[in-house]
């Protein structure tokens, strides 16, 4: 799966763009940044219905590609610009945290902490 | 090889600022060839630290040394201290103030994942004065 796939089948809009051929192993869904920054496992995309810039920091620190805002949450400007510099794709979609989840699950992508 | 030193400033007042350091290290490391699981232990661990600087202690300063087979970081701040620095490792121990929570912190786990990706971890502290958090990352084990 490549980030083009997470959006398509989420249905999403870009908000910012980095590589959308970038390809995406795992996944980890979460409002808590601590909980993120405990699990390390090469996981590639961040769905979150958190919105501030420390969202793309946590993402950053683990190498992530890509942040899916959940519940159609539009981040604020700073925020699209430190994921600009950072080169990670932000994405929102209309779905709910669980559907969004159960989605790239449904279609193969796993959360890499089993 | 001698050491390559960093210095960092972490400010007290901008949480949004929070992690400025632990990205311009991981951009450092990157540069410097490192490899990847030790650059994201470091930036981790650092990240963590520079977080409960901000919540905290009003901010700080961080110095990093980076050495061919292991990264030191020491996070230094003029805050209240650590009264009991036992509790404050227990995962899930937390003295945050709930707007924290709002941000996505303040769940107790800052200090249990910084050990957790650190090989040495050192807390000097004294009430009043401030709290030294020492770090030790090996690049090559």
């Amino acid at each position: 799966m490549v980030i083009k796939d997470i959006i398509d089948i989420l249905e999403g809009e870009v908000i910012c763009e980095g590589n959308l051929d970038t390809e995406i192993k795992t996944a980890c869904g979460s409002d808590m940044m601590s909980d993120v920054l405990a699990f390390v496992k090469d996981q590639s995309v961040l769905l979150t219905g958190l919105v501030n810039p420390q969202v793309v920091r946590t993402a950053e620190m683990m190498d992530m590609a890509c942040i899916v805002f959940v519940r159609g949450k539009q981040p604020d400007q700073s925020i699209i610009d430190l994921a600009k510099s950072r080169d990670i794709t932000l994405i929102k979609t209309r779905y709910r945290m669980f559907t969004a989840c159960g989605l790239l699950y449904s279609k193969g992508l796993s959360g890499g902490c089993e | 090889m001698s050491a390559i030193h960093l210095r960092y400033e972490v400010p007290g007042d901008d949480f949004t600022r929070a992690g400025e350091a632990s990205g311009a290290v991981k951009k450092r490391l990157k540069a410097l060839g490192y490899n990847s699981d030790a650059i994201r232990r470091v930036a981790i661990a650092m990240y963590e630290a520079e977080i409960n600087m901000v919540i905290h202690a009003d901010g700080g300063y961080c110095d990093v040394d980076i050495y061919p087979d292991r990264v030191e970081v020491l996070l230094a701040d003029k805050g209240p201290g650590i009264p009991d620095v036992e509790k404050a490792m227990q995962a899930g121990f937390s003295t945050a103030p709930d707007n924290v929570r709002n941000l996505g912190f303040g769940a107790g786990m800052g200090l249990p994942n910084i050990k957790k990706y650190t090989d040495e971890m050192r807390i000097e502290t004294e009430i009043g004065v401030g709290t030294n958090l020492y770090l030790t990352v090996k690049v090559n084990s």
